[in-house]
């Protein structure tokens, strides 16, 4: 946990992430990567050995184990046109994006 | 620098509340669309100076308060919000109104429906004048990360208003809007707030429907009302919580008169004093503001209590894993596709992503993805996500067990008073510690209310934060307003 970050692990992560870092902006969030994780290391100092993970906190609200599923029945959804309205490349009917498979 | 701020003209008391704005609609001595042309004027007047609205809904303000007037003029009864103005964080979707979230990649976009929050609001009466500038996805400490700008602190322009609600925030100070709406994901709330002196609450996780606000990290994220005085925002809680089908967080427990509640004296409430929020840090001056508050609680005959929460220094690490491990999924859904601007000239679609998000995300959103894409990917995701999500729980029970003694906690709600614009933006650590007593509560899902604590010697507003366990907004309330009347006889601010 307190792995120094390296150049190319920023720019595996942006890569996961679909980021594209201008060639100035990697040292910066190198640094600044290297101080955030270097703080959060703090948290090793905590045994958390057997302690559940806290996802969301309705565990804690729902001890009762009642859940707030509603049930899957049909409703109307927004309208497509008002969607398609603020794609930025749309038919009408689907998304356009630029082409996917090279053949 | 502008060097002509002139902070006490921006800064101004509410002339009215609610409660004789809604008064004054009733009677037919104000009419709506006049009150709602006064606060377009207001808005008009100092905006250029603040940046608090990035666009301003009119058309829909003026269908609403002529559909107010004549319900008023026809004698019917009125809903509980009658003609008030009010502003919304840019990070509630209004339909057909641009929706930014203070970031260029949704430039131009104007969703087709209401946030929840939103039509709530429209439905109780509200008159809603137009969408308020934010951190970019609500991700910030001073508003100094929106791509429109900051917005300045109407008590002194030379300072930043908090964040990432520092519009919202500005907008109730400078008596832009008579209420405004926010969210609250590590203290975005609370910390806006106590910085520009006015009521800013957190309700509790699932209080209010997240349906329509513009997901950062969604376990954390809260819309919550800012107004000038503990019962106006307590009115407003109560028309914009409750269960929502649209949201399966949202929680079924009955919404009470918080109003009402925040009337009951406080009196035999049990007030817990955590030392951890005390220690090393905290500005000197906040410290005898906030002292002061606390000796004001006794006063009033609540019963003052030491509680401990020792795991408390852990509150930050844990939520900059969670959140920006949550950002980094939620914010994946912004790629030129389906809203905002796309990115000229990609042959293909991963560099279409790529140039998309590139072009629209600034720097402090790219640093939160990156950490969080790394905080998740293989090899990492048990050594930060997990723990944290593990010491998550740790500081969740302490406070659960604090409030088995205690009826609220009390606590300064930033370490220091607003600071001044540029001080922080180079150091993003430095940055993140703006929110040190107010990432906890966020963690373990209770609810808050920043209150007005007094000032500093220079004039700049000191906010308590009340804290009380999960749905015991009732209780948060009547502390704040037992604080509140300490300030309320004397002039709150050396500016006023």
């Amino acid at each position: 946990m307190t792995a120094k970050v390296t150049v190319e692990d920023v720019e595996r992560v942006a890569e996961l992430a679909h980021l594209e870092l201008k060639p100035e902006e990697t040292p910066r969030m190198l640094d600044d990567l290297n101080a955030i994780l270097d703080y959060v290391a703090e948290l090793n100092e905590l045994d958390t050995l057997g302690v559940t993970p806290l996802a969301q906190v309705s565990d804690l609200l729902d001890a009762a184990g009642q859940g707030v599923l509603r049930d899957d029945v049909l409703r109307p959804s927004l309208d497509r046109a008002e969607v398609m309205s603020q794609a930025p490349e749309t038919d009408g009917v689907f998304f356009k994006v630029p082409k996917v498979i090279e053949r | 620098m502008e060097s002509e701020a002139k902070p006490a003209e921006n800064f101004v008391e509410h002339p009215k509340t609610l409660a004789e704005l809604r008064a004054g609609i009733v009677a037919g001595t104000t009419k709506a669309a006049d009150l709602a042309a006064s606060y377009y004027d207001r808005i008009a007047q100092v905006n250029p100076r603040l940046n608090v609205y990035l666009s301003l809904t009119k058309e829909r303000a003026q269908a609403q308060a002529a559909r107010i007037d004549d319900l008023a003029a026809k004698g019917d009864p009125l809903p509980p919000l009658a003609g008030i103005p009010v502003g919304i964080k840019d990070v509630l979707v209004m339909k057909g109104a641009p929706a930014t979230a203070g970031s260029k990649i949704l430039e131009g976009y104007c969703p087709p429906y209401d946030a929840t929050a939103v039509s709530k609001l429209e439905a109780a009466g509200a008159v809603l004048l137009g969408k308020i500038n934010c951190d970019e996805f609500a991700m910030g400490s001073s508003n100094e990360n929106s791509a429109y700008g900051p917005v300045r602190n109407p008590v002194d322009t030379e300072r930043v208003p908090g964040g990432s609600s520092g519009g919202s925030a500005a907008a109730v100070a400078a008596n832009m809007a008579a209420a405004t709406l926010g969210s609250d994901t590590g203290g975005s709330i609370r910390q806006p707030a106590s910085f520009c002196g006015v009521v800013g609450v957190l309700p509790t996780y699932g209080r209010v429907s997240r349906y329509g606000l513009i997901a950062y990290a969604s376990s954390l994220d809260r819309v919550g009302p800012f107004a000038a005085n503990v019962r106006d925002a307590a009115t407003l809680l109560s028309v914009i919580a409750g269960h929502d089908p649209k949201d399966a967080t949202s929680s079924p427990a009955p919404v009470l008169d918080y109003a009402a509640e925040s009337d009951k004296p406080p009196a035999g409430l049990r007030i817990g004093v955590p030392a951890e929020y005390f220690a090393e840090g905290l500005d000197s001056e906040v410290r005898t503001a906030i002292e002061a508050g606390i000796a004001a609680l006794e006063a009033a005959g609540c019963a003052i209590k030491q509680v401990s929460l020792p795991h408390t220094k852990y509150a930050v690490p844990v939520y900059y894993l969670i959140a920006t491990a949550e950002a980094s999924a939620n914010l994946a859904r912004f790629d030129g596709v389906r809203y905002g601007p796309r990115s000229r000239d990609s042959a293909t679609l991963a560099d279409m992503y790529r140039h998309s998000r590139d072009e629209g995300f600034g720097a402090e959103v790219k640093r939160r993805i990156l950490l969080g894409t790394y905080a998740l990917s293989a090899g990492y995701y048990d050594a930060y996500y997990l723990k944290a999500q593990q010491v998550r729980r740790i500081l969740a029970e302490e406070y659960l067990r604090a409030f088995a003694e205690v009826d609220a906690i009390v606590t300064p709600t930033a370490p220091t008073a607003a600071f001044k614009l540029g001080e922080k933006t180079g150091d993003p650590l430095a940055m993140y510690l703006a929110d040190i007593y107010t990432v906890t509560a966020s963690l373990a899902g209770i609810c808050g209310v920043t209150v007005p604590c007094g000032a500093t010697k220079a004039g700049l507003p000191v906010g308590m934060q009340v804290l009380a366990a999960h749905l015991n907004e009732g209780t948060a309330f009547r502390v704040a307003r037992a604080v509140e009347a300490l300030y309320a006889a004397a002039a709150r601010y050396s500016l006023a």
